[in-house]
């Protein structure tokens, strides 16, 4: 598990305690964007979507470049830590997907047996 | 039973394993309860992986799945992540040999195309899974893991919870 300093984690908690700013994390996640970008895939007003960005920003989460007209939101500094967290976390989701994936090959096999043959496409 | 003790937590969570063998590569290993004709079904047929892929306790929502695993064919995973256009995983399948190896690409990084390939082995009366996903260069595996390109998913924020949750009890 990770250690996080607990004045840090206070700040990341509650900038994270909002779903449209998890949303934010997740989208940046995948590229930079605009607050133009966010706001209009969070279907929200340029004001509302540069507050929560203010937040995010506020906890290091996400940094923010203005060129221009236009103001670039990217994942800022406090970054689940290292590659071990990042690894950690990898080996958690898929601990949780086997568990489901055993799961539902039980439950395949017993639709088999009460089928009396195993049926394959 | 009911309650399950903290060392049959740690046993539980052992079973997967998960290592950065190279630059390049991660390999996730576990043994799966259940034939391997059976545990490559569910991997190839997308009614049964959409009941897997995403665990529950994620509460991301797939919106669609399909698959169509045949060498050539191709997959499309979206989710819903809250933004108005869905999040979208795709590419193709490279190899498709039941029941023993699957070989697809991720094509929706911008780091280039990511290419997993699964192996299914007996393993006594089960199957032993190994994953192996090879990025394109170790700058986009370095780059994958610095963005945090998938670890900003609902698992993150319930480790974020559990340590609010820890830190309210010593407090």
């Amino acid at each position: 598990m990770v250690q996080y300093p607990d004045g840090r984690l206070d700040a990341s908690f509650a900038a994270l305690s909002d779903a449209t700013r998890r949303g934010v994390m997740v989208r940046l996640g995948r590229s930079d964007a605009s607050i133009t970008d966010l706001a209009e895939a969070f279907h929200m007003t340029l004001t509302g979507m540069r507050k929560h960005v203010g937040v995010l920003e506020q906890a290091e989460l996400v940094t923010t470049e203005k060129v221009g007209r236009v103001r670039t939101c990217r994942l800022g500094p406090r970054r689940l830590e290292d590659e071990t967290a990042w690894i950690e976390q990898q080996r958690r989701l898929w601990d949780a997907r086997f568990d489901a994936l055993e799961q539902v090959v039980a439950e395949r096999r017993r639709k088999e047996r009460n089928d009396g043959h195993p049926k394959r496409s | 039973m009911d309650t399950r003790s903290a060392a049959e937590a740690t046993t539980t969570m052992d079973r997967t394993k998960i290592e950065r063998t190279s630059d390049q590569e991660l390999v996730v290993t576990r043994n799966i309860d259940g034939p391997r004709d059976v545990v490559f079904e569910a991997w190839t047929d997308a009614e049964l992986f959409r009941q897997w892929w995403v665990p529950k306790s994620y509460g991301l929502k797939l919106l669609s799945c399909e698959i169509d695993a045949r060498v050539g064919g191709g997959y499309r995973l979206t989710f819903d992540t809250g933004a108005a256009e869905p999040m979208a995983f795709f590419g193709r399948y490279l190899e498709v040999t039941p029941p023993t190896r699957l070989v697809w690409t991720n094509e929706e990084g911008e780091e280039g195309t990511v290419v997993t390939t699964v192996t299914f082995d007996d393993h006594g009366a089960g199957t032993r899974l190994v994953i192996h996903d090879r990025y394109p260069s170790k700058e986009a595996l370095d780059a994958a893991i610095a963005s945090g390109a998938t670890s900003w998913n609902p698992e993150t924020f319930d480790q974020l919870d559990e340590l609010l949750a820890t830190l309210g009890e010593r407090g």
